[in-house]
């Protein structure tokens, strides 16, 4: 198992949703090496997910793996603000 | 050629009980409403109430959006007006879908966003439940989770013109800050502006008084103003006073007031269906014309049903007892029922549910309320004239005869702000008053109006006993006694008159 476990959480295939993806993905390949497993979840197509989770807005990034849970809303354009929010940081400094 | 104006806006049938009247039919079927209104107005009861109607009623399923209480508590709150939600979900005639504020850190916002998670599972509830029914409540929350009021207010018209499209028709409430101001926080008025509720609550004369106002209904009608509702155990009842129509039948069958001698006063007896007032100062027998009213009916096996607001119910029994009338017999016949209570325990909306729910079950053919002045104390003096009109529009619709009691402030003479009230409302006004008369306080009694029949016009004294009340003859001696002014020596005129044409006179 994987260090990281993202959920993305996107409404179709609009542009938002496509930086949003490419954003995180950037955020992942610079912070994280491998260590991560991402789910991309189109609420069109999965709403009961988004039900389960109470999403109410989207692109919504939730890190459910490692704890704490953390939710962060946006297309993820300010990168410092995600890798913060996601205590990416401080946990590599730590490593 | 004629053109009909036509309503070409269908209307849904909500089920909350007086809506259905002010609204013409209900809520605009398809669109959404905007129900305002300030903290503790019961928007929430409302919007659920919409929803647990329509399924229990007009099995039209539902889904109820909260951005403010847990789904649990709506649930937990709900049970006490007996709407078993959790039951509704199980059977997946209701969904919840869960906006309220979750415990934990705020979510951090990094770059554009919309609400589309939302959206979707709305529409994902309204097609798991085949909903016709959507509520939205209140959505004033929802710019407290998100700082961005404008993109927040854009993407709930997004969400608003969603619920258009999927021919749900939505109930949308939101705050208000003062009770007659803006319409809503927030400017959400601006995004479902074509039909719009306000629910007030609002403090007159140290009481609280609900009302209910359409404000507007574009493009279908709807009884205009403020009407006064009530919460009860079964939820939100509106008072469609606006609603009240004059048809009802009038009918010629007298029926006995317990009293022969009243009954001749009044050419044989009250109207079946006719609202009487007796008034009169502290003392002069108004308790005792109720009670033998009811005496009248119970004795010719006619329901009779009291409500009595001044006494206990130990004190009225042994007062009937006093006049030779056994109430307890009659209840254990269940000919009578009588009820007592303080005017205090409830505002006067919740007595007159009470009342006419009391009138229903019971169904008796005549009703006396002892004394309507009592019930004034508790009421501001909008809401008691919106009482009376009620109250007695619903008793004539039953054929039922009316017998109110009201209290003159003033010992001798005078009349009270609750009969200005009511005066044109009733159609018999029977006066009851104390008439000095050589340092003796002497009753005297006239039926003052009685609206299609002949009456007598003469001011005649009654004497109280054991038996009950007896009247006698007029005062032929006494002027002045409605006004509180009595005034003699009128006798020795009326003497002299008299002999003018004695032929035993010299």
């Amino acid at each position: 198992m994987k260090k990281y476990l993202l959920k993305l959480f996107i409404t179709g295939k609009t542009s938002r949703s496509e930086a949003a993806i490419s954003n995180l993905k950037q955020i992942c390949s610079e912070n994280l090496n491998e260590e991560y497993d991402l789910l991309v979840i189109d609420v069109l197509d999965n709403p009961q997910l988004a039900d389960d989770e109470k999403v109410l807005a989207t692109p919504t990034l939730i890190k459910e793996l490692p704890p704490p849970l953390r939710r962060i809303i946006g297309d993820l354009s300010e990168k410092e603000k995600v890798i913060k929010g996601l205590e990416l940081k401080k946990i590599n400094e730590q490593e | 050629m004629n053109i009909l104006l036509q309503d070409h806006i269908s209307k849904l049938k909500t089920g909350i009980e007086g809506f259905d009247h002010i609204g013409k039919g209900g809520l605009p079927e398809g669109r959404t409403t905007l129900v305002a209104g300030s903290a503790g107005s019961a928007k929430t009861v409302f919007a659920a109430q919409f929803i647990v109607m329509g399924i229990s009623q007009y099995n039209q399923n539902g889904v109820f959006v909260t951005f403010e209480e847990s789904p649990s508590d709506i649930k937990r709150n709900m049970l006490g007006f007996g709407w078993d939600i959790a039951t509704m979900e199980a059977e997946n005639k209701l969904a919840f879908v869960d906006a309220s504020p979750q415990p934990g850190e705020q979510p951090l916002i990094s770059g554009d966003y919309d609400l589309g998670g939302l959206l979707a599972r709305i529409e994902n509830a309204i097609s798991k439940t085949g909903a016709k029914r959507v509520s939205l409540d209140s959505i004033g929350a929802i710019f407290s989770q998100f700082s961005d009021a404008i993109l927040i207010r854009r993407e709930l018209y997004r969400i608003a013109t969603a619920l258009k499209n999927l021919n749900v028709t939505a109930v949308i409430t939101a705050e208000r800050i003062s009770e007659y101001g803006p319409i809503a926080k927030f400017g959400v008025e601006e995004f479902v502006a074509d039909n719009v509720i306000i629910l007030r609550n609002v403090l007159e004369e140290e009481k609280r008084r609900r009302t209910i106002e359409i404000l507007k209904f574009r493009g279908t009608n709807h009884q205009k103003g403020e009407c006064p509702f009530t919460i009860t155990s079964e939820g939100i009842v509106i008072i469609p006073l606006s609603a009240i129509e004059l048809k009802q039948k009038s009918s010629n069958i007298r029926i006995t007031s317990g009293s022969k001698e009243l009954d001749d006063m009044c050419s044989g007896g009250f109207f079946r269906d006719s609202i009487i007032l007796a008034s009169g100062a502290t003392g002069t027998g108004k308790t005792l014309m109720a009670t033998e009213f009811m005496a009248g009916g119970a004795a010719n096996n006619e329901k009779s049903l009291l409500f009595a607001f001044e006494e206990s119910r130990e004190q009225l029994f042994r007062n009937a007892t006093g006049w030779g009338i056994d109430f307890e017999k009659m209840e254990q016949e269940q000919i009578l029922k009588v009820i007592c209570e303080y005017p205090e325990v409830t505002s006067l909306e919740d007595h007159l549910i009470q009342i006419k729910s009391t009138i229903n079950k019971f169904k008796p053919v005549r009703v006396a309320i002892d004394s309507l002045s009592a019930l004034e104390r508790v009421s501001t003096l909008k809401s008691f004239r919106e009482f009376i009109i009620d109250l007695t529009s619903f008793i004539k619709q039953r054929e039922i005869a009316g017998l109110f009691t009201s209290t003159s402030p003033a010992l001798m003479g005078g009349t009270s702000i609750t009969e200005g009230h009511i005066s044109t409302i009733t159609d018999s006004i029977i006066l009851l008053r104390y008439v000095e008369t050589f340092g003796e306080m002497r009753r005297g009694i006239t039926v003052l109006k009685m609206r299609g029949s002949k009456h007598d016009k003469e001011i005649r004294e009654f004497i109280i006993d054991e038996t009950g009340m007896h009247i006698g003859k007029p005062f032929r001696d006494v002027t002045g006694i409605i006004s509180g002014n009595p005034q003699h020596g009128i006798k020795t005129d009326l003497d002299r008159f008299d002999n003018l044409f004695n032929p035993n006179n010299p």
